[in-house]
């Protein structure tokens, strides 16, 4: 009866459609992402930039975009509770977001099993995009092998071949610490020693940094992010132990949005990130102008992350997407120029290929600014176990 | 490595300072605990309010304006919630104290976040204690130094106050026996509040002294009430000596297990919790006898 009343809608639609050539089309997103907890500032940067992305790029497309919001809580079972409402209620065209990665895997098999094509604009678990992965499930922001594995063999040209590894007792502090490890023993590196303190349980890093201190290390390569990551830093630099061993870690530790509250213990810290808002290119000067208009912030690679979301959803429908079904077909394939370089997504896994860009914060007239060192060629995750089975709604 | 005096003496120094820290929010609850029979869960809370007051107004006073003032705002935190909730509740019972008081610290995570937002707040350490020194062979930060001689500074204060003073002969007279002293003349009511809000300072001032050394963060009270919790129950509730214990055994656990036994070191704390529990279920250095 509901399914006749539709096809009825439908075809009323549709025929509604011939007789005004110019009807738009409606695309209905559902955005997860964390409004509330720990993670709010990232999902608030997400929504502020896809927000902006579909204003600067979605206009011309004919189709207008309704947004639903929902707040995942950080929580996996509240994303998962989310995803469903999002998916059966709202009935969504496309689903966007995800910062946590337990949220991501909460939520998997669901957006598979009902074939909803979901934008990962954040979570970096390589699994996700690994033995996990599935043909609805497109990545625009990171794997955590992807930002670490470049700069194994960077830090080995640059001289460095004896580090000491420091990084929260996590799934993603793992994968970023051994993706680095693997790539940096590769290029005749030696790691000397690990430590892996308890994740969100540490709040004082002195004994590991005594630790790394009588390793005889070169250098020391760490993952933190958020609380932890300022914690480090400030207290890395008050041990004085900056100018015997440099500083190096995935860029997550000095990243846009919180290195102002790290302060000048940040100043000369490496790191590697897959954007910073200091990149020199036209498509970043644009979108780092048009953030700020828009928010009095400076774009983070989380925000970058929610631009390119809105962009590759446009992308999509501009190829000729309109439900769940064509959505799925056409992310996969979307490739274009942002303010972080060429992207692609790698069809083999659906995860995005992107160049890495090697940065170090140093001081500047407004304060600490990111100076770029090296960008690294964008080169594709290893399969990680994905066997990409074909669509099926 | 562990053959290096070196290395030893800047793990006991970083044991030192954690227990320090830790006894200056331990030694407030506990004496608020072992007074009045009152468990406040939110102090943790009162803790994160300091340290994020001190981050306030160290940008336009200076590190030791918030240093100085952090401890007094969340005394007047701490007074309010007295006359609000805590007299309330004295004869309610644990269960309702704890509901309570754990309801409050949503209600002051909740708070910290419309308030200050939810990005990680830093602030720098005061030019006067910035820097390493030189000592027994270690170059060792001057500011975590501060933190283990204040910490000293405070219990020596604290003990003169309590074995030597008449209002802390009738704080012990309260704890051991609050209906007997209150039968002697001793306005028991306005001793509970004093002591309310001292501990209230207290925990202020472990924010402020925290807050250049760790971010400041919405959920910094909650990851703070766990070990303080340990540090009261393993040292014996209500007791001076017991918080100087426990915070002293929490902090050279947690420093030397994280170094020598990493795969073991956030297990060895709670064992050994239990372990007191078990052999000693009034803590170490109970204040009753």
């Amino acid at each position: 009866m509901k399914s006749t009343f539709k096809a009825a809608l439908a075809g009323l639609v549709t025929s509604t459609a011939m007789l005004s050539a110019a009807y738009a089309e409606d695309i209905k997103v559902g955005m997860l992402l964390p409004y509330s907890g720990v993670y709010a500032a990232l999902g608030q940067d997400i929504d502020d930039a896809f927000a902006l992305g579909l204003e600067t790029y979605g206009a011309d497309s004919g189709v207008t975009f309704e947004i639903v919001r929902e707040d995942d809580e950080v929580k996996p079972p509240v994303g998962l509770a989310k995803t469903k409402k999002l998916i059966l209620q709202d009935e969504v065209d496309v689903m966007v977001g995800v910062v946590s990665s337990g949220v991501l895997g909460a939520i998997r098999d669901t957006v598979d099993g009902a074939g909803v094509p979901l934008i990962v604009a954040n979570a970096g678990n390589d699994e996700a995009t690994g033995e996990q992965c599935s043909p609805f499930i497109t990545r625009v922001s990171f794997s955590n092998s992807q930002v670490n594995r470049p700069m194994g063999k960077w830090m080995v040209d640059q001289g460095v071949k004896k580090v000491f590894t420091i990084a929260p007792d996590y799934a993603a502090g793992r994968q970023m610490i051994d993706a680095f490890t693997t790539a940096f023993t590769a290029a005749g590196g030696e790691v000397v020693g690990q430590e892996w303190p308890a994740f969100q349980k540490t709040q004082d890093f002195g004994p590991y940094l005594a630790n790394a201190k009588a390793s005889g290390a070169d250098a020391v390569y760490v993952f933190f992010a958020g609380g932890e990551a300022i914690s480090f830093v400030k207290q890395y630099d008050s041990f004085g132990l900056q100018a015997e061993m440099p500083l190096y870690g995935s860029g997550f530790l000095t990243s846009a949005l919180y290195v102002e509250a790290e302060g000048p213990a940040a100043e000369g810290v490496i790191t590697a990130l897959h954007y910073v808002p200091t990149l020199d290119n036209p498509e970043n000067a644009a979108f780092v102008e048009a953030f700020k208009a828009k928010t009095g912030r400076i774009p983070s690679e989380y925000a970058v992350q929610g631009y390119d979301s809105a962009r590759a959803l446009v992308e999509a429908v501009k190829a000729g997407a309109t439900d769940r079904e064509t959505l799925a077909a056409a992310l996969p394939k979307v490739a274009f120029t942002g303010p972080r370089g060429e992207l692609r997504i790698d069809p083999a896994t659906n995860n995005i290929v992107q160049p890495i860009h090697v940065y170090e914060t140093v001081a500047g007239p407004e304060g600490l600014t990111q100076k770029v060192l090296a960008t690294l060629p964008a080169e594709a995750d290893p399969a990680n176990g994905c066997e990409m089975p074909v669509a099926t709604n | 490595m562990t053959t290096d005096l070196g290395f030893w003496v800047l793990q006991t120094l970083n044991a030192l300072q954690l227990s320090m820290l830790l006894f200056l929010l331990s030694v407030g609850l506990t004496v608020i605990f072992g007074l009045m029979h009152f468990v406040n869960l939110a102090h943790g809370s009162l803790y994160a309010f300091g340290a994020y007051v001190a981050a306030t107004l160290a940008e336009t006073l200076g590190y030791w304006g918030g240093f100085v003032l952090a401890p007094l705002a969340v005394a007047a935190l701490g007074a309010v919630l007295y006359f609000t909730l805590i007299r309330s509740q004295r004869r309610a019972g644990p269960m309702a104290q704890v509901l309570v008081t754990f309801g409050l610290i949503f209600v002051a995570v909740d708070a910290t976040r419309l308030i200050w937002g939810d990005l990680p707040i830093g602030i720098a350490v005061p030019a006067l204690l910035d820097g390493q020194i030189a000592l027994l062979g270690v170059e060792y930060p001057v500011y975590r130094l501060f933190i283990i001689a204040l910490g000293l500074a405070v219990l020596a204060v604290l003990t003169l106050i309590l074995t030597r003073t008449q209002i802390g002969a009738m704080i012990r007279a309260g704890v051991d026996n609050d209906q007997m002293a209150a039968c002697l003349g001793i306005n028991v009511e306005r001793m509970f509040f004093l002591v309310f809000v001292v501990g209230c300072a207290l925990a202020g001032l472990a924010g402020a002294v925290a807050a250049p050394v760790l971010s400041v963060t919405p959920d910094m009270g909650l990851q703070i009430l766990i070990p303080t919790l340990i540090v009261i129950v393993i040292g014996g509730l209500g007791s001076l000596k017991g918080a100087v214990a426990g915070a002293l055994i929490f902090g050279f656990v947690q420093t030397f297990g994280a170094v020598l036994l990493p795969t073991l070191s956030s297990v060895l704390i709670y064992a050994l919790l239990a372990a007191v529990l078990v052999t000693r279920p009034e803590g170490l250095l109970p204040a009753k006898g």
